[in-house]
């Protein structure tokens, strides 16, 4: 019978993830509820030091599947390889972080036991012995909860910043037992990771920030922005879709795929608040989001909000800001 | 190169979305529609490649007879025809069974590629591409960002998080699932709406046994989220008045000018 719940590490080359102690965190909160013991599962080819790191969480195993053809991710490789570790561990449930490398392979393990992932989680709610997955949809507008038919393996990813590294515990040294991997044909050669030239603007260093999204609605209306941006002594940026359509380059851009900022003062002009923005700018020390959806998700995280039409707001937002600073 | 293109019918981002009295979904009654976003730069990144190597590129859509005005777009920018796979009530299928029924539709036209969106504006599951490469047997890649391809080969940039990427290479057939902001999208000319009038959409049923077999994975209810922190919400529906009470707030309590 499937026991036990199993926990994804993701590293790269040997460097831990750090969303990996948030998916441990995930998995020792479901197994003491479940009363199911966790088992974690590296996948590479050198996993000796990074094993020993895991083994001092509080887990049942490390389980350790070496092949050299894992050396360099990629989604056949890691695909056959947890394939094959699900099914000789035959756990009930399997934890991973929602991070991009996971998202880049994990459908198609979950595929092979002819299912899919309960994707992106926000939290898990144990009742008796079934769990209820929440997750957001529609771009963070709502939450879903989420019940599967509890067919073993239940496949789960968990957004980072559902639980956080800190919560998971560490143990007394957890055994590392090292499990023969078969890995079939790798289709795809990837080249090494690399970073785009130097970016000519540096937003992680900025005091204030001026940020504007989808709700500034033209090209010509950052003239808007920047003006408040100018009085406020900060930089403008932007949410993605500025800079995917080039009104703004793509080193303003905060998020998962832009710039991790944390200035003293941060401020949302038209950005709903998607998870993947949020990420890059949730640290701020205050927040202030100007939207016209009182339920946009910007306002979760904002200290100070006004629910409204942004081209009414920011021109006197502006003035009353030179007016206090004294150079109207 | 024969190009299949995924896109995805989705409620407007704009639009105000109201639970159902059940709480099991949105009403969906009086709510505008709208192409999933990555799925229209997924669109415009085949047409790119067509126009560079030749081909064909077809556009699948899964959904209500509503999704006709998404294929109908694509059409008249520039896609040469159209599958749609026709039902009403598909959107509880997990991604798993999206991935069957999509794999059903295409698998016949024997693409070259097949390109997707890395990710639903509204369920965002981020998974029905690559089941679908796996259950087409083809090989893959997610959250491309650039695809240079030539007859003999595919290479595309993937991006990976905080600014970083990296290139794959694999062989054709391949399915690809595109980022936003690849390149910058075109818009239906009138002569591309013309056109598209005499251009074939080829209607399919969803196999019945797909539809009916109960989900693995059920939404339970929705609802609001939970709000984590106590937002000072400022001028009470007058953005004007909020505005000049914001200034005040960041002087005298915030301190930050
Ligand atoms: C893998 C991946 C990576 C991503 N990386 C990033 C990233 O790094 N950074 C990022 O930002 N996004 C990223 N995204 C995209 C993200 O999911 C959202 O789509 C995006 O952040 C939305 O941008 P937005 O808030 O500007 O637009 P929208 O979501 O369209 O929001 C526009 C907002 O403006 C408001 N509005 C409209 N008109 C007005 C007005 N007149 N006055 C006031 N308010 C108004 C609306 O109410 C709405 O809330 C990523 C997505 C994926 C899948
Ligand atoms: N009903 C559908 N019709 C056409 N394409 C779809 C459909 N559902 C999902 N897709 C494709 O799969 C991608 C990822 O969707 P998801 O797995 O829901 O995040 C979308 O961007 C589309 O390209």
């Amino acid at each position: 019978m499937s026991q036990g719940i199993l926990v994804f590490i993701e590293h790269r080359n040997g460097a831990l993830n750090k969303t990996s102690l948030e998916a441990i965190a995930a998995a020792q909160s479901l197994g003491s509820q479940l009363q199911q013991p966790v088992s974690a599962v590296l996948l590479g080819s050198d996993l000796n030091t990074l094993a020993q790191e895991i083994a001092t969480y509080d887990l049942g195993r490390v389980v350790t599947a070496s092949n050299a053809k894992l050396a360099e991710y990629t989604p056949d490789g890691y695909t056959f390889a947890m394939e094959h570790a699900v099914r000789q561990l035959d756990p009930q449930l399997v934890v991973m972080p929602h991070t991009y490398l996971v998202r880049d392979f994990a459908p198609k393990l979950a595929a092979r036991f002819e299912k899919s992932l309960i994707s992106d989680c926000i939290r898990a709610q144990v009742n008796e012995s079934s769990i209820t997955f929440t997750r957001r949809i529609f771009l963070g507008k709502l939450d879903a909860d989420v019940v599967s038919d509890g067919q073993p393996p239940v496949f789960a990813t968990f957004q980072s910043g559902a639980y956080r590294p800190d919560q998971a515990a560490k143990g007394s040294a957890a055994a590392i037992e090292i499990i023969p991997v078969d890995v079939g044909e790798i289709r795809m050669t990837p080249e090494a990771p690399f970073q785009e030239v130097k970016q000519a603007v540096d937003l992680s260093k900025a005091d204030i920030i001026v940020a504007v999204g989808r709700g500034i609605k033209s090209k010509d209306n950052l003239a808007l922005a920047e003006k408040l941006a100018d009085a406020l002594g900060g930089d403008l940026a932007a949410s993605r879709p500025i800079c995917d359509a080039e009104w703004l380059p793509i080193d303003r851009q905060i998020g998962s795929s832009g710039q991790t900022v944390a200035p003293k003062l941060y401020v949302a002009l038209g950005i709903s608040g998607a998870i993947q923005h949020l990420v890059g700018m949730k640290n701020s020390g205050t927040i202030v989001a100007i939207n016209k959806d009182p339920e946009a998700p910007i306002f979760d995280i904002a200290d100070y909000g006004i629910v409204g039409d942004l081209f009414e707001a920011v021109p006197i937002l502006t003035e009353e800001i030179k007016k206090i600073k004294g150079v109207a | 190169m024969k190009i299949v293109v995924m896109m995805k019918q989705v409620a407007n981002k704009d639009a105000i979305l109201r639970i159902n009295k059940e709480g099991t979904w949105i009403e969906e009654g009086d709510l505008s529609f709208e192409v999933s976003e990555s799925d229209g730069y997924a669109l415009e990144e085949a047409l790119r490649v067509r126009e560079k190597l030749g081909g064909e590129v077809v556009v699948c859509s899964m959904g209500p007879q509503r999704v006709k005005s998404v294929i109908k777009d694509a059409l008249a920018r520039g896609a040469d025809r159209a599958i749609h796979v026709v039902g009403d009530n598909l959107g509880h299928l997990s991604p798993y069974a999206a991935a069957i029924v999509l794999a059903e539709a295409i698998r016949e036209e024997k693409p070259d590629l097949v390109f997707t969106g890395l990710q639903s504006d509204d369920f965002g599951y981020a998974q029905t591409g690559v089941i679908l490469a796996e259950l087409l047997g083809l090989p893959h890649a997610t959250i491309v960002i650039e695809v240079d391809a030539s007859a003999e080969k595919l290479r595309v940039k993937r991006e990976l998080e905080s600014g970083w990427y990296q290139w794959y290479s694999m062989a054709t057939p391949a399915l690809l699932t595109i980022q936003s902001g690849i390149s910058q999208i075109r818009y239906a000319t009138l002569k591309g709406i013309m056109a598209a009038k005499k251009k074939e959409i080829k209607e399919v049923a969803p196999p019945a046994e797909i539809v009916s077999r109960p989900s693995h994975q059920r939404i339970e209810k929705i609802y609001l989220p939970q709000k984590t922190k106590q937002t000072q919400l400022l001028g009470n529906g007058d953005a004007k008045a909020g505005a000049v009470e914001l200034a005040q707030k960041l002087h005298t309590e915030a301190r930050v000018i």
